[in-house]
């Protein structure tokens, strides 16, 4: 293998790895936060309880997100020079505003609500973990226009060799980065509410510390629920943005190969990129790719054949992505929905079918966002930066195959390591259950008082 | 003034205060067990270091954000040049950051020696690579029109081992300091004296680095054409001694105080010294990356300016905030009674 198809793997395996984290980092900040603010405005302890045991679990997950988002940065520069080169001048300016205005707030902020429970007063300690989400999502913001910059570039022009910024507000309002920031948040906010769901339903499931975990379960329902419409409906607009922008993107994901109007839905296919054509073509919903891509059921469609092979994504894999994405989309917008409702009526504990299921659900919205970036990403190239630079033209000039090979050795090695040791201590705290002594947090207050 | 000067300045700056607030991090980090010789002791250690080390660490970030933002070529060629330099220390880092977070999250001894182990190898390496790879920038790495002409072992030439022994004793003084000022009792004593047993080494491998810099690298042209200059590298000299004089009063914090003058001074010298590059090449200076050759657009320096201007002043309000919460000394008894503890 040569250079840039190892760097292309180390960066999907670094990138992958770390979005294991981000997604539940993004909504778990925001569950803790609001059981801490339940807590502070009612005085209830259970709310205290909920706080702490879901936070811990949350501190295990974000110190990972930290510790693997600096090889992201670094990576750009290690493994993907001449991009940095190229288009340093406006994409390093979102990375670089990301870390003032949101890494440093959420760092310093994180600590002090880890080590300030009895340091600072109760309010003060409510901001600390409201500023946490804040500032992931800030965070996202940034790192999602800049990826957004990367796959509808707008705001430079080509001068002295590279692309320059000439419109930092074009940038802010780049449609595809602010429709990618929505939709990315959201989902991993349907991640936390099923992590929550899932872990309160193994409680449930041995009906240990009942009302404890309804109330969590109520709780991440509502936020599930909430949330998986809006990923559902900001995926609808993705769709109608990628037709319009990236068409060989938008026809690689429903493997569309001739231009036609009022293209139709092929509920099973395979596609052939040999033959350029589909088979096993079976059970066709009319209209549906075209209402899909431009909302209007007899839209024409590019097909794959208006584009060179050169300048074609891989069609399986950004096909298969895609719909594997929306099918588990949908799965989890039932089971949010079905959540919602059997979590307010009767008594949830005996439903152990629908328990067992949500247990098992709480890996189905990872999935999905991982697939969610193999269509972004996979469905982009050959383009690094869509139109502008391909990814083949981008890559570092002046490293060897053996340094990608023991650096994407030891990079798989590591994140192997960390990832059974985060599995073993998220499974360990999720099954020892709140922890009812809350002498080292409330006793200070009390003397205080 | 320019706006590729004030990217320099600030570029300058954001390295020195990572260095200064991650050197103590790394500095008790390599002295986990010298200092930590129960459990006990190593608690104290990791809950000195586990508000800050996160935030501490983001000015690494920010400062790898700025060279991306303001001088893009010397951030795609610096990083890909030293490719494996900073894979390592990406490893480093990475261990380093989940043993503080993990390790009491779970009991055992297998388990709390390996991430004991990880804390020392993480905070050791990082301050060794950091200043192996400064040395060499401030020597000028081998490049020209054909690109980087070096490797990982060609950076452990004895100018950059040099310089990877300075920041090492830098950080244990700075370190054994910021314990010093952040425990009591017998913790406290042996940090000190620790301290104290350090600096006379720390002297020597400075003065040899002052000496050694004259031959391998350019730093001092600087200086020898604006004699003015030399007050940065007279000061952290003078703040290097303060560390000397403050320690033997036992006037522990004006020590640390001292201690943090001394690294941002160190770095500062460097910096002033490597003006206008970025990275100097060392076979022919045509190909040295300078702040012009290098630089953004003029309009992305006025917008990262405008950025900076705002949200660095307000960082710093709020990270001196969060300190001065967390500024009283660490207890074995706290750490013991208190379940939020590392």
């Amino acid at each position: 293998m040569d250079v840039l198809t190892l760097s292309r793997l180390q960066f999907a395996v670094t990138s992958m790895f770390h979005f294991i984290f981000v997604p539940l980092t993004l909504g778990l900040s925001i569950l803790t936060a609001y059981m801490e603010t339940r807590y502070v405005m009612t005085g209830d302890t259970t709310y205290l309880k909920m706080t702490k045991f879901w936070g811990k679990l949350f501190l295990v997950n974000f110190a990972l997100g930290v510790v693997t988002g600096i090889t992201m940065e670094f990576q750009f520069g290690m493994n993907w020079a001449e991009y940095s080169r190229y288009v340093g001048d406006i994409f390093g300016a979102p990375l670089a505003i990301e870390a003032t205005v949101a890494f440093f707030l959420e760092s310093v902020f994180i600590g002090l609500w880890i080590f300030g429970w009895d340091k600072v007063s109760k309010k003060v300690h409510l901001l600390s973990i409201w500023l946490v989400p804040f500032a992931t999502n800030l965070s996202a913001l940034w790192i999602l226009l800049a990826n957004g910059w990367m796959q509808h570039p707008v705001g430079y022009v080509l001068r002295n060799g590279r692309a320059e910024m000439v419109d930092f507000g074009a940038l802010l309002t780049n449609p595809y980065g602010v429709m990618k920031f929505i939709h990315t948040v959201l989902s991993g906010y349907m991640v936390a509410a099923f992590f929550v769901m899932g872990i309160s339903a193994y409680h449930l499931l041995k009906k240990n510390r009942i009302d404890f975990f309804k109330c969590s379960f109520r709780i991440a329902a509502t936020f599930g629920l909430v949330s998986s419409i809006l990923v559902f409906l900001t995926g609808d607009y993705s769709a109608v943005l990628v037709a319009k922008t990236q068409p060989a993107k938008f026809a690689a994901m429903e493997s569309v190969w001739e231009t036609k109007r009022g293209v139709g839905m092929n509920l099973f296919l395979v596609p052939n990129e040999e033959q350029e054509c589909n088979e096993f073509e079976r059970f066709c919903i009319p209209k549906v790719v075209s209402y899909l891509a431009f909302h209007l059921p007899n839209a024409e469609i590019k097909g794959l054949k208006e584009f060179p092979r050169d300048l074609r994504p891989p069609v399986l894999p950004t096909f298969l992505s895609f719909r594997l994405m929306a099918g588990l989309g949908m799965f989890l917008l039932l089971a949010s929905l079905l959540g919602s409702i059997l979590s307010r009526w009767g008594k949830q504990e005996d439903r152990t079918l629908f328990l067992k299921i949500m247990l098992l659900a709480i890996p189905a919205p990872y999935i999905a966002v991982q697939l969610g970036w193999i269509v972004a990403e996979v469905g982009r190239q050959p383009w690094i930066v869509y139109g502008v630079m391909k990814t083949s033209d981008a890559v570092s000039g002046s490293i060897s195959v053996s340094q990608v090979v023991v650096s994407l050795a030891g990079f798989t090695l590591l994140y192997g390591v960390l990832g059974v040791i985060d599995i073993y201590l998220l499974a360990k705290i999720a099954k020892k259950g709140p922890d009812d002594d809350l002498s080292a947090i409330i006793k200070p207050r009390i003397e205080e008082a | 003034m320019e706006f590729q000067i004030i990217w320099f300045v600030l570029w300058g700056v954001l390295w020195s205060v990572y260095f200064m607030l991650d050197g103590f991090v790394q500095g008790a980090g390599m002295l986990h067990h010298v200092l930590g010789k129960s459990d006990g002791d190593r608690r104290v250690l990791i809950n000195t270091i586990g508000p800050v080390w996160d935030g501490n660490e983001v000015w690494l970030v920010t400062a790898g954000g700025a060279t991306f933002a303001a001088f893009p070529t010397t951030y795609a060629l610096m990083f890909s040049y030293l490719y494996s330099a900073l894979l390592l220390l990406l490893f480093a880092l990475i261990i380093r950051g989940v043993s503080y977070e993990f390790r009491g999250k779970s009991e055992g001894e297998l388990w709390k020696k390996g991430w004991d182990a990880s804390i020392c190898i993480g905070n050791f390496l990082p301050a060794l690579l950091f200043g192996v790879a400064f040395g060499n920038i401030f020597a000028g790495l081998p490049m020209d029109a054909a690109g980087y002409h070096g490797s990982l072992l060609s950076l452990l030439n004895p100018y950059g081992l040099l310089t990877g022994v300075l920041f090492v004793m830098l950080f244990a003084v700075h370190g054994a300091l910021y314990v010093s000022v952040k425990t009591r009792g017998d913790l406290q004593a042996r940090s000190a004296s620790l301290a104290k047993k350090l600096w006379p080494a720390l002297l020597a491998v400075a003065v040899a680095f002052l000496g050694y810099t004259n031959f391998a690298t350019k730093l001092y042209d600087n200086y020898l054409s604006h004699p003015v200059l030399l007050i940065v590298p007279l000061l952290a000299v003078a703040a290097l001694l303060g560390i000397r004089i403050f320690m033997a009063k036992e006037m522990l914090l004006t020590a640390f105080a001292s201690s943090c003058l001394t690294i941002l001074l160190v770095a500062a010298t460097g910096v002033t010294g490597l003006s206008p590059n970025l990275i100097p090449a060392n076979m022919d200076t045509a190909y040295s990356l300078t702040i012009y050759n290098s630089s953004s657009s003029l309009y992305t320096l006025k917008i990262m300016t405008v950025v900076a201007f705002i949200f660095v002043p307000i960082v710093i309000l709020y990270k001196i905030w969060v300190y001065r919460i967390f500024r009283a000394p660490v207890t074995l008894d706290e750490v013991l009674e208190n379940k939020e503890a590392y």
